[in-house]
């Protein structure tokens, strides 16, 4: 078993702004759905929605004095919604499990395994 | 005698049986040993050790199996020395047959034999998985399968050796760290994943057929190695139109080949010397578009096959049967719209309709950067007799390509115009 992040992006803050609440309701139902079938499926680590980006911090320790600043980390419009961690014995098995997360939420999906190490 | 000059006669044997069965080889020990780096690592070791005793003893009757349990021996030894304490290496040395085992290697040569094809049909689907780049699937597919060096591919692409080889490492380390599965797709990913291995095996095979040069035989044999292929394809999967609609692109593309440069200058098909043609190769290609007929389950390839069959099976350029070729193109743009497409029908057009019509439908198109659009534009204008226009074109399609041959064609065309 190995373990991947699927995370979502979308592709500007305007994107998500545009959806109606009809929207929101049918993509919240769509992940709800989709949840259950990992779950049953053994496939569920973890997962959540994040908040918007208005809602994002940057904080910098590398130096001996932190900056916080305002905002998400990424300068372009694109920007992450949220993830799943699945567990999948290879990645043909990710995919499909994101193709289905991807068609869920209603954007892209990027698999990424773990460090296995 | 120069020693070094001229490879002996049991070198060039050796090569031969060994790029016929590198992919065979490999498939298996991947299989084996669950790492595509040990796999070719002990394949090479398998190579130096049948270039050190075949000469002596020459070729044994079963050079595959000679190889496989070398190699596999070669790979328990690289195994051993690195001492891994990995499981799963623990469980292939308990699989993998003892040296001195007779009933084991027996029993691994008979399920060898029953499973060699499989392991030939994962090792190509790996190599074309749609997780890996376009540009690694066909640098991987010819070191693996094929057999080429990283030196040999990088020549036939024309790009740094170093740039290859680093291009290998990162494909098999994606395949590593992302955890791509050796196997064959399921059933309902088939179709999908299939159209991606013929896609590679058409860019293989196009990137040797587009090199008209005879002084890079590594490029001529890409065809030969994209046809061999395909055919290995073509007998584990015997029931897929689309790769026997391939197969016989390809077949019917190579039979031309004798035809289309001569004097280092490219010969448009209407002037080729059919008579070059290889006849056998276009029988082989009419029977495979003939089967794919019957099967009833058109597709791109076999549209395309099609198509060159129409222009094969004519004595002469002028018996070509045009309206079949526009007919077929009607029914390639309706499945597959593109302006290619639609450029290649608008030259069938042309011959049917005359030099206007078609001119007309190519100038709708927007594929200015398309060197075949220029070529076949300045044809037009030329025998419509506008030569001013028609030499405008001409450079502009000389511009666009880097084909020595294609170049001295379009040139040549160039000076023939009157002065306009």
């Amino acid at each position: 078993m190995k373990q991947y992040m699927l995370s979502v992006h979308h592709e500007s803050p305007d994107e998500v702004a545009n959806f109606s609440d009809e929207d929101m309701q049918r993509m919240f139902k769509q992940v709800d759905e989709f949840n259950a079938k990992v779950r049953e499926a053994g496939a569920w680590v973890f997962a959540g929605g994040l908040e918007g980006i208005e809602s994002a911090t940057v904080v910098d320790g590398r130096g001996s004095q932190a900056i916080i600043t305002d905002g998400p980390f990424s300068e372009t419009k694109e920007y992450l919604g949220g993830f799943w961690i699945i567990q999948a014995p290879d990645l043909d098995a990710a995919i499909e499990w994101a193709r289905q997360g991807s068609a869920a939420c209603e954007g892209r999906v990027e698999v990424r395994p773990f460090d296995q190490a | 005698m120069a020693a070094d000059r001229t490879p002996s006669a049991t070198a060039r044997d050796i090569e031969r049986v060994f790029r016929a069965e590198h992919g065979r080889l490999v498939a298996t020990l991947i299989r084996r040993f669950g790492d595509i780096d040990l796999a070719e690592e002990s394949v090479g070791d398998a190579l130096v050790a049948a270039v050190q005793t075949w000469p002596g003893r020459g070729v044994p009757p079963n050079p595959g199996a000679w190889l496989t349990t070398t190699a596999a021996n070669r790979a328990i030894d690289r195994i051993r020395r690195e001492s891994t304490r990995d499981s799963r290496h623990r469980e292939a040395l308990a699989m993998a047959p003892t040296h001195h085992d007779p009933v084991a290697e027996r029993a691994a040569r008979a399920e060898e034999v029953g499973v060699i094809e499989d392991d030939r049909l994962r090792l190509i689907f790996t190599c074309c998985h749609p997780a890996l780049a376009a540009e690694a699937r066909v640098a991987l597919t010819l070191r693996l399968l094929g057999g080429l060096t990283a030196a040999e591919i990088a020549q036939a692409f024309l790009v740094p050796e170093a740039t290859m080889a680093q291009r290998l490492t990162r494909a098999k380390r994606k395949i590593k760290t992302a955890g791509i599965p050796y196997r064959v797709p399921q059933a309902a990913d088939l179709p999908g994943r299939l159209a991606g291995v013929l896609a590679v095996l058409y860019l293989i095979f196009n990137e040797g057929y587009l090199s008209t040069s005879d002084r890079d035989p590594v490029r001529d044999d890409l065809c030969a190695e994209a046809i061999r292929l395909t055919r290995v394809i073509r007998s584990l999967l015997p029931e897929e139109p689309e790769v026997a609609g391939l197969l016989a692109l390809m077949l019917l593309n190579q039979a031309r080949r004798p035809a289309r440069v001569a004097g280092g200058m490219l010969v448009t098909l209407d002037e080729q010397d059919r008579t070059a043609w290889d006849r056998s190769l276009i029988a082989e290609g009419h029977d495979l578009v003939r089967e794919c007929l019957r099967r009833n389950r058109p597709g791109h390839y076999q549209l395309l096959a099609a198509i060159n069959a129409v222009h094969t099976d004519a004595r002469t350029a002028a018996a070509t049967d045009w309206g079949q070729i526009v007919a077929l193109y009607d029914q390639l743009r309706a499945a597959h719209p593109s302006p290619i497409v639609e450029l290649n029908r608008a030259v069938a057009v042309a011959e049917l309709d005359g030099p206007a019509v078609g001119l007309e439908l190519i100038e709708r198109l927007d594929l200015d950067g398309y060197h075949a659009w220029h070529v076949a534009r300045a044809d037009l204008l030329r025998r419509l007799d506008r030569p001013g226009e028609a030499a405008d074109a001409y450079d502009r399609a000389v511009a666009l390509t880097d084909n020595q041959a294609e170049r001295a064609f379009l040139l040549g065309r160039r000076a023939e115009l009157r002065d306009g």
